[in-house]
């Protein structure tokens, strides 16, 4: 599954990069970010898209898996 | 030439949004010693926008400094944004600028040129307020940072505070709401041209004419609504007048398109942490929709005036600030009431 890397990133680059994932038809991906509030804004993001998603941690980052 | 470089690529917080949290910040200052002086009227113990001093019966200085990392690409609005956004706190105090120094932070790698339009930008906002620049300092770093410190006089009688709202006083915001939003939404090239625009508007719009068109009404209060947004400005005013307020969020003025960027999640961090530190103070209703809940904690920046007027001189107020402001939304959005448990109530 695709990895969409955006720890140490600010707002708005992880959601740019969820666009961009979305956009290439890249199936099911996971993004990471740093902060709490980065991972709301994905997930509302991807809400915003029509797209489902399951959140989570991992290693100390946070990650929203957005479905196909 | 001076389009061609993106100024926002050199800032990961935009404007007011790159503020160091309210509660942060409370913890760090309750740590450093107490200074006494009977001519300080307002000090930072008020969480107020500028630092008064009467220096004279007749005469009080108004001291307030602001700068920050670019909010825009072109570096000539950014100076008119920096600079309108640092008078502003004379405006809110009831004072009238009088001399502003440049505060710069500039990398050596970037053209001269590019701060050169920054300076530029401050400068023609300081000419419009009618005040003088009268020198600035400068430091080689690697984020451009700019802003401005300003002096400001005013008889001590015509100050206005965040503390003197009493219960039944209208609340008049000037502009409307959306800056930190709509900016993300720029910065990550999916705002449209009317939301770049209208913010670009906002930010430049001084509040020099709403101040002074408000002395011909009774005035209890006033602060600027900036970084730590409206609900944060709100609160302030709430807890040093020992009132609530009550905002009705359909009369909170937005700008064009911010709605459906914060549903995007174009939310500045700043807008979390704003929530977070007011806490329980602030009691949002139950129909409140998740994106105008996230719009009433954006920072915003240079943002407008929080006024609480005397009931019987608002319709007049609002109509002197409309007129007196044709490019913002000058709109009335509460009342002050009598202390509840909470500082500020939102109703749909």
């Amino acid at each position: 599954m695709k990895e969409v890397d955006a720890r140490g990133l600010s707002c708005p680059e992880p959601l740019m990069m969820t666009d961009e994932a979305i956009k290439e038809g890249a199936g099911e991906f996971t993004v990471l970010v740093t902060e709490p509030f980065q991972r709301t804004n994905v997930e509302k993001f991807a809400r915003s898209k029509g797209k489902t998603f399951t959140s989570g941690e991992k290693d100390g980052y946070y990650t929203v898996t957005v479905h196909a | 030439m001076t389009q061609t470089v993106c100024l926002t690529k050199y800032s990961k917080n935009c404007g007011c949004a790159a503020k160091i949290g309210p509660g942060t910040l409370n913890n760090l200052l309750e740590k450093l010693p107490e200074f006494h002086d009977e001519h300080l009227m307002v000090g930072f113990d008020k969480s107020d926008d500028a630092a008064v001093y009467v220096a004279r019966d007749d005469l009080a200085v108004i001291q307030t400094l602001d700068f920050f990392t670019p909010v825009v690409d072109d570096p000539y609005l950014f100076g008119r944004v920096a600079a309108t956004n640092a008078l502003s706190d004379v405006y809110a105090m009831g004072a009238r600028p009088a001399t502003a120094l440049n505060i710069v932070v500039f990398p050596k790698d970037l053209p001269a040129e590019i701060l050169g339009e920054i300076l530029r930008g401050g400068a023609d906002t300081v000419l419009e307020a009618g005040a003088v620049m009268a020198g600035g300092h400068s430091i080689q770093d690697d984020t451009p940072m700019y802003g401005l410190s300003v002096t400001g006089f005013a008889h001590p009688k015509e100050i206005l505070t965040n503390a003197g709202a009493l219960e039944g006083d209208v609340l008049l915001l000037t502009k409307q709401l959306g800056v930190g939003v709509v900016n993300t939404a720029v910065k990550g090239n999916m705002a449209g041209e009317e939301a770049r625009k209208e913010v670009l508007r906002v930010m430049c719009s001084l509040n020099k004419n709403s101040a002074e068109c408000m002395k011909a009404f009774e005035v209890h209060a006033c602060t600027d609504v900036t970084g730590f947004s409206l609900m944060g400005h709100a609160r302030e005013m709430a807890l040093a007048s020992g009132v609530s307020l009550r905002i009705q969020a359909h009369a909170v003025p937005l700008i064009e398109g911010a709605p459906e960027y914060a549903r995007m999640g174009l939310i500045p961090g700043g807008a979390y942490r704003n929530r977070e530190f007011c806490g329980e103070d602030v009691v949002l209703s139950q129909g409140i929709s998740e994106e105008m809940n996230d719009l009433l904690f954006d920072p915003q920046t240079s943002g407008g005036l929080l006024f609480a007027v005397a009931s019987k001189d608002a319709e007049a107020a609002l109509s002197a600030l409309q007129a007196a402001n044709p490019d913002t939304k000058a709109s009335i959005i509460g009342r002050a009431e009598a202390l509840g448990d909470a500082h500020i109530y939102v109703d749909d």
